[in-house]
């Protein structure tokens, strides 16, 4: 992310975009309704160029949210070169061979808009959020940068200082973030999923202005490119605006994304840090899971009930056996984002109550997993999470960014328009059966990595 | 101390020939209604049948500040425990019934005011105004979860007192506010949290939740009709008033200090900042826009200017207006390597000093407030936020036609206004400073004070 996110008014986050350098937006939650109703209802088109547009009308404000997202992410970075996909991120707003750095964001500013930009492993986005009847600006704007950025040693350099502050703000200061990092290192044995989106310092301070370059001309092109549109806005109005700006931007050759992948895993890992600014332990473990597109997709909607089940909220199975009647915990939790091009993780994490032994916590969790493997799900359990989920798509839908954000990432990440309208549907047919299935073919400790965070010296474990 | 008004702005000098500056007024669109109940609970309403959502906030004065000495975190523990069981539902219970539901229900408490809010989908509506009436009124503390919520606010406290932005902020007000509740952590500390009973939590309900004390703000499907019997059923069975409190109005304490906390990472988390101006000043509209000139301005303000475009000295570098009920300050903040923090503070200073003896001119001034104006239509992007707009707008008193007046107040700003202003209150040497790292080229002129 370009800025830190605190475009905060009373307290309430704007829009959770690019909070963190991962995909974190689809989350377990993306959206849905009752049967067979459509989400979203967005109108889709695509250039003869190959960009690919989603629109989709909300009346409820003059305003509009702008998105273009590049096919493109930290995992299809070259290899020793961490960090560049985040690094022209930056870049974008450095100007172009129309205008000069800094213009874009003036322009924005003057126009009573906002903006940013984020990176994930899989895809990088830009956006602004404004009056709708600038919308013909904001594509201008876009448009001129998709393939006009000018960049010299002299632009880099600053940038360079700024995105290596931006990794301490956000890794080197934190002994949470670096256990994360160090986790997800452990998590994928041969995939660069197991990279840090902002890159390794070292990397970062060697990325050249060149390989920065070849990135941006090899990667930043409209047939590899989706814009959203979501707001006070006409279908067709914005279909002759985007050929207008987007059209006359020719299509490029684009090589295939090839990653490594990950090959069959054969141990458990644990890691451990600790750190001196540790007061609190926590725990966490993550499980190789399918997403969307890739490994065994025939869970993916199983595995997001599931992990509703387990850890979300506070009648959830771990929460209520960990927090509440056992005492053992201040917070417990399950997570599932499935919304990744290549396969992702499924995880849970605890922190203990003050005093308590971190492993006595984590032999109750495991225990708790364990009895959940042999005895399944009830079929209530599984029907209030499926009613949760598909009714979080009527929440989704309360927001301007959201809907632009979810169809954005899932059409950089291998879905499709027809996918994301059918979430509820496919929640919603969703059985006891396959939940308790999905947790048995997933839940398997050879392809688990678990990461505690403890303080130093005194110890939280016995 | 989370809630701040930031406000996005632009300053810089251009001159682009396709703009046409003609702001689209933000919130045309929206209506509100003053809503009063047959028992005489007000609230104010915003109808919007698109979505089938219905949210509600409220606010009352009165928060952390008023916790008594010894119990620091009370408001704070009474937020955290009022959705944690009421009447005949234990915790458990009374959480499934919103988790089964999509019911969100949440209380919280700043230094100034006690909120809570309420989001549910239309067709659940009725049980979710039972259950925040039932957790206004019939909270129950149970044992279980009074020690929950305890042990999960000491861990948050536990980790706050290693987190480099926590140490700062709480250094920054300890040091201003010494003599004044203000200076203390609004969510307490381990030992006065400890020492807070069911006694002391049930005495808060009693005394400091009152209807008449209230702001309410109500967005989304429900008509004023509907909306009016549902606010004396969840409101009218409160006291009318609230026990009184009284808080002495606080200026900062340690003008100019530089306050160093050593800690053993990379890079510097700086606060700085000394006393701004109260919401209902007549020049909080020109402060506004000076602000964002000066740091405000996400991308384009001065201080991201010189401090991370031209300098790449930090990632983050901003300035905000902070105006309490009982105290006025203006802030900001940086994060920065920490052999460069000695520069990043004498590039904020000399920005400090540029802004108050070089008067802006009525470009810059225009920039700025089409930013001001032309973005606020972006803070109604959904229910909630516009029921929250509905609660701020009543807590500062701006009146019922403010959304519509925002922009007069705003255009009435002259440059002279700016630069008077400027002068009378942005003072570089009058500037707190707080760093928490090992930061270079930094002299501290007062020790942290202790807490």
């Amino acid at each position: 992310m370009r800025n830190r996110s605190k475009t905060n008014w009373r307290g309430r986050v704007w829009p959770a975009i690019g909070g963190s350098l991962t995909a974190i937006f689809l989350f377990t939650g993306i959206a849905a309704q009752p049967a067979d109703a459509q989400i979203f209802n967005p109108t889709t088109y695509t250039l003869d160029n190959g960009l690919r547009v989603v629109v989709i009308e909300n009346h409820r404000a003059p305003v509009v949210t702008h998105m273009v997202w590049y096919n493109v992410g930290a995992a299809d970075e070259p290899p020793g070169k961490s960090g560049i996909a985040h690094f022209l991120e930056h870049l974008m707003f450095k100007g172009t061979k129309k205008r000069a750095s800094g213009e874009f964001s003036d322009i924005i500013a003057r126009n009573g808009g906002r903006e940013n930009a984020f990176t994930s492993q899989d895809y990088t986005g830009y956006f602004q959020s404004i009056a709708a009847d600038r919308l013909p600006l904001m594509m201008e704007l876009e448009a001129d940068r998709m393939t006009g950025l000018v960049l010299t040693d002299d632009i880099i350099q600053p940038e360079r200082q700024v995105v290596i502050e931006e990794r301490r703000s956000r890794t080197d200061s934190s002994p949470r973030a670096l256990l994360n990092e160090q986790v997800t290192a452990a998590t994928y044995s041969n995939h660069p999923y197991r990279l840090p989106v902002i890159g390794w310092e070292h990397e970062i301070s060697a990325l050249t202005l060149d390989e920065i370059v070849d990135f941006y001309n090899t990667w930043y092109a409209p047939n590899n490119a989706v814009l959203v549109v979501s707001g006070d806005v006409e279908p067709e109005e914005v279909r002759a605006l985007a050929e207008k700006y987007y059209g006359p931007i020719p299509a490029k050759t684009l090589p295939p994304r090839v990653r490594p992948s990950e090959p069959p895993q054969h141990a458990p890992r644990e890691v451990v840090l600790r750190d001196a600014r540790v007061d609190q332990p926590s725990w966490s473990r993550r499980w190789l899971a399918p997403s969307y597109v890739s490994g065994e997709t025939e869970h993916v909607y199983a595995l997001e009930v599931l992990a509703q089940v387990l850890g979300g909220g506070s009648s959830s199975r771990l929460y209520s056996s960990l927090v509440i009647d056992q005492a053992l915990a201040v917070s417990a939790g399950a997570w599932y984002s499935p919304d990744n091009l290549d396969l992702t993780t499924f995880g849970m994490g605890v922190s203990p109550r003050p005093g308590v032994d971190v492993d006595k916590l984590t032999t109750a969790l495991e225990e708790q997993v364990a009895r959940f493997l042999e005895t399944g799900a009830t079929a209530e359990e599984v029907e209030r999470a499926k009613q949760r989920l598909v009714d979080s798509a009527v929440f989704a839908r309360d927001s301007l960014g959201t809907p632009a954000r979810i169809f954005g990432a899932a059409l950089t990440t291998g879905q499709s328009v027809e996918d994301v309208e059918q979430w509820p549907n496919r929640i919603s047919a969703v059985t006891v059966e396959q939940v308790n299935a999905a947790a048995r073919a997933i839940l398997r400790p050879e392809t688990s990595t678990t990461g505690i965070l403890l303080p130093l010296g005194k110890d939280g474990r016995s | 101390m989370t809630a701040y008004t930031r406000i996005l702005a632009g300053l810089t000098v251009l001159t682009i020939s396709v703009l046409v500056f003609a702001v689209a007024t933000p919130a045309r669109a929206i209506e509100i209604q003053r809503v009063v109940s047959p028992g005489g609970v007000e609230a104010w309403l915003v109808e919007d049948h698109t979505l089938p959502i219905v949210a509600l906030r409220f606010s009352m004065i009165g928060g952390a500040a008023t916790d008594p000495a010894g119990k620091e975190g009370l408001a704070n523990m009474v937020s955290g425990l009022l959705d944690e069981g009421a009447g005949d539902l234990d915790s458990q219970s009374f959480r499934r019934q919103l988790e089964d539901n999509s019911i969100s229900l949440s209380f919280s408490a700043s230094q100034d005011s006690f909120s809570g809010s309420l989001r549910s989908l239309k067709r659940n509506q009725d049980k979710a105004f039972d259950l925040f009436h039932l957790a206004l009124t019939e909270p129950r503390f149970d044992d279980e979860a009074v020690e929950r919520i305890r042990a999960q606010i000491l861990t948050g406290i536990a980790r706050s007192k290693n987190d480099p932005s926590s140490i700062a902020r709480r250094t920054f007000w300890a040091s201003n506010f010494p003599d004044h509740p203000y200076g203390r952590r609004s969510g307490g500390e381990a030992e006065s949290v400890g020492a807070i009973t069911k006694t002391d939590l049930t005495t808060f309900v009693n005394r400091r939740i009152a209807r008449g004390d209230m702001v309410i703000g109500v967005a989304g499907d429900i008509s004023a009709a509907e909306l009016a019997p549902l606010l004396d059923t969840t409101f009218g069975d409160l006291p009318e008033r609230a026990e009184a409190f009284s808080i002495g109005t606080a200026t900062p304490a340690a003008l100019g200090e530089i306050i160093v906390v050593d800690q053993d990472v990379p890079q510097s988390t700086v606060v700085f900042g000394h006393r701004g101006l109260p919401r209902d000043d007549p020049d909080f509209y020109a402060a506004t826009v000076l602000n964002h000139v000066l740091g405000g301005g996400s991308f384009t303000s001065r201080l991201y200017q010189e401090v991370r475009e031209k300098r790449g000295l930090a990632y983050s570098v901003f300035s905000y207006l902070q105006p309490l009920d009982h105290a006025a300050l203006w802030l900001g903040g940086a994060a920065t390597e920490n052999s460069a923090v000695g520069q990043s503070i004498d590039v904020i200073r000399s920005e400090w000093a540029r802004m108050r003896d070089i008067p802006i001119t009525q470009e810059q001034l225009d920039a700025a407030r089409d930013n001001i104006t032309g973005s606020f239509a972006l803070r109604f992007s959904n229910t909630g936020a516009i029921a929250g707009m509905l609660v701020a707008i009543q807590r500062q008193d701006l009146g019922i036609n403010y959304i519509d007046e925002r922009s007069k107040f705003f255009e009435a700003v002259t440059l002279e206004d700016i630069n008077r202003i400027a002068k009378k209150f942005l003072d570089p040497d009058a500037l707190t400073i707080v760093v928490v790292g090992k930061p270079e080229g930094v002299k501290p002129t007062k020790k942290p004070d202790a807490g």
